[in-house]
């Protein structure tokens, strides 16, 4: 007998709304619907009615988590509109809050892993210390999250030479801790016998859904924005791109832990290498063209495309979010695992939902409404809203 | 006279309050230590008492199409049966002699009600969440019974063949508690298993998991339903600890059964917060296998006298 068992739009398992729709047979997971749409709040059209300055502040609030990565897309490709580059301290400033980002947010992914699977533990111990680099943030850029370090041409704000230490000490400490939680999870029975062989991806189905970001490369596809088209101080510094074959959600949680010391690695290079002189260029005006601009966020690549028809704010802005592709590859993953699987194989793309949402409106196959449409509708319901209030 | 002393056992002491007092505060020392491994502050003693009385005065909303009488005898029967277990443990302790034939079969069975309880709760809540939850417990309640019954086998085995709980108490102050031996010692890991699974703590919440399927059986029960299956789950913490002293660390009856309390709740929570929760099928064949084979090899040796 088939039944529903319903993940979201409200669950425990997530913190964002979304709808997974598990068809189960018993306790055994035979088919999975997707339905997306729970968190859109029209970023795209927002933009086209800003300032070129003002987009990165928005489009940082995209996303809660990864706040670096789209300001940062966003400001390469309008760099490439406008044929510059930042200037060197510029670039290692961005790349150094790029990857410690990175930390930030795969920690925060293994808290919740371990949360998911029930061991709260562990979710109590990484949350523990990863605090300490929401510290060094606020003490770098003033903010704990939404760091608003990207600036078209350069960046907003340097790092003083004062903080450096403060930052070798934390990677120092994240360094130990790191090496800590990669031993008690790999070598904890109980816990390989919940990650192992479960929510296989094939190699072959990662390229078919064209998943990006660590949900790839635990598959064994190496792709990896950093290396593959390099921007900034990514080709300056010396990492290796990490890659496991095996496909499961403990291959993918290996590639996060062990992409941490790859962070930690290009960090500290950058810290020492760092070149002096000045963080931003100046920008008069943003030429007619477009260009796009890609960045390896923590879940894999985000691609922004921008088009200018040379006045003061983008005519076209799109997003691409990598949870967008990872989270369909959850059709194929979760399918043959039980529930208690399955609630481990969605949250193991580490999803984020509100970078994923799209608004399309379809009735008996057509598409009901186009983007004109659900904007005049919208307008609509704020001017009832506001007539409701008045009252 | 007769009767207010039996109601005054059930009710009050030894029955439902103490034990739901007491069960409640270790629920306090639960929460307590989790949130001190974890590096959180945790909540003040009064907590537990607070969220119970909170539970009491909230509306209890019941699950338009399911079975009013099934819905509220799930939490009552686990409620009663622990209470009924309450009154039996402490008079066989202090009261050996008054201990009738087959009474540790009672107490197999008083302990199989909260289990059954939540089964008949979650089937009744028309929820497909309750009802995964309720097919978990009843297969991780067919799982953990099999150690669970050798075991207590080979507890008799060590008694002399007696089937009187009295007995096994007696015997225990005679010769020296049964841990202290091979078979004792592979009978208290096993139970101590058995017992974490029959307490819902990790890593065998498997049928509550709350990431899964959102606590399961209880998903539909609010209000004062949901109080008694909160403070039903607090009395196991008191009681199966207890339990545990009786048949194999010698008995309750004298100071020492503090310490030795306290120890096995350490070990209960420790246990807790150092595993993650297992897949049903994983638990089932942990029981079955790991400590099926080696609840039967205590047996064996409790049969050569070891």
């Amino acid at each position: 007998m088939k039944r529903i068992v319903p993940i979201g739009p409200y669950h425990p398992l997530q913190e964002e709304p979304e709808f997974f729709k598990l068809i189960v047979e018993g306790e055994k997971v035979v088919d999975l619907e997707i339905n997306i749409g729970y968190n859109h709040r029209g970023h795209e059209f927002i933009s086209q009615t800003l300032t070129w300055d003002q987009v990165p502040f928005l489009v940082e609030r995209i996303c809660g988590i990864c706040s670096d990565s789209h300001p940062y897309a966003y400001v390469l490709a309008v760099e490439d509109i406008a044929h510059i580059t930042a200037p060197p301290r510029a670039q290692y400033i961005r790349t150094i809050i790029g990857e410690l980002e990175r930390i930030h947010s795969h920690y925060l992914w293994l808290g919740l892993a371990g949360h998911f699977i029930g061991y709260n533990t562990v979710w109590m111990w990484v949350w523990r210390y990863r605090e300490p680099l929401l510290d060094l943030f606020e003490l770098i850029m003033g903010n704990r999250n939404h760091y608003a370090i990207n600036k078209i041409g350069g960046a907003r704000r340097d790092i003083l030479p004062e903080d450096y230490p403060k930052i070798r000490e934390y990677l120092d400490l994240l360094e130990k801790k790191n090496a800590m939680f990669t031993n008690a999870i790999l070598d904890d029975p109980v816990i390989r016998g919940r990650l192992e062989n479960v929510g296989v991806l094939t190699k072959e189905d990662a390229i078919a859904y064209a998943v990006t970001g660590p949900t790839a490369r635990g598959s064994g596809y190496a792709c990896d924005v950093r290396k593959d088209d390099p921007y900034d101080a990514y080709d300056k510094v010396d990492w290796d791109e990490i890659v496991f074959e095996e496909g499961d959600v403990l291959a993918k949680a290996k590639v996060r832990l062990i992409e941490c010391n790859e962070s930690i690695k290009i960090v500290r290079q950058c810290l020492k290498n760092m070149p002096e002189g000045p963080i931003e260029t100046r920008v008069d005006e943003i030429p007619s063209g477009e260009g796009i601009g890609r960045h390896e966020a923590p879940r894999g690549e985000v691609f922004h495309y921008v088009r200018s028809d040379g006045s003061n704010m983008p005519v076209r802005h799109k997003v691409r979010a990598p949870s967008y592709m990872n989270i369909a590859s959850n059709v194929i993953a979760v399918k043959g695992y039980s529930i208690a699987d399955a609630a481990l194989v969605l949250a193991a793309v580490d999803p984020c939902y509100c970078c994923t949402d799209r608004t399309f409106v379809y009735e008996n196959g057509k598409k009901k409404y186009s983007g004109q449409d659900l904007l005049k509708l919208s307008w609509e319901k704020t001017e009832k809203i506001k007539r409701r209030y008045k009252k | 006279m007769n009767i207010v002393r039996i109601l005054f056992s059930y009710i009050i002491f030894p029955g439902f309050i103490f034990s739901a007092v007491v069960g409640l505060f270790l629920t306090w020392i639960d929460r307590k230590v989790t949130a001190r491994i974890h590096w959180r502050v945790g909540p003040p003693w009064f907590q537990p008492y607070a969220d119970f009385l909170k539970l009491l005065l909230k509306e209890t909303i019941i699950p338009e199409g399911s079975s009013k009488t099934l819905f509220f005898l799930g939490p009552l029967l686990g409620l009663v049966g622990m209470s009924i277990l309450a009154v039996m443990l402490f008079s066989m302790n202090f009261y050996p002699a008054g201990s009738f034939v087959g009474d540790i079969i009672v107490i197999i069975y008083l302990l199989a009600l909260p289990p059954i309880g939540i089964i008949i709760g979650g089937s009744a809540s028309k929820n497909p969440l309750a009802s995964v939850g309720a097919s978990r417990e009843m297969t991780q309640y067919f799982a953990y019974e099999l150690p669970f019954l050798i075991v207590l086998a080979t507890i008799i085995l060590k008694a002399g063949g007696s089937i009187k709980f009295g007995d096994i108490v007696l015997a225990q102050q005679v010769q020296g508690p049964f841990l202290y031996s091979i078979s004792g010692v592979i009978a208290a890991v096993v139970i101590l298993l058995c017992v974490q699974a029959k307490l819902s703590f990790v890593p065998f919440d498997i049928p509550e998991a709350e990431q899964e399927i959102m606590a399961g059986p209880y998903i539909e029960y609010s209000g004062v339903a949901l109080a008694i299956y909160k403070v039903t789950r607090a009395m196991m913490l008191f009681l199966l600890p207890l339990f545990l002293i009786s048949i194999l660390w010698g008995g309750f009856a004298d100071w020492w059964a503090i310490p030795k309390f306290l120890l096995i709740i350490v070990l209960i929570v420790l246990m807790k917060n150092t595993n993650p929760r297992l897949r049903i099928d994983q638990a089932l064949k942990f029981f079955w296998v790991g400590l099926g084979i080696l609840s039967i090899i205590g047996l064996v040796l409790a049969f050569y006298g070891l």
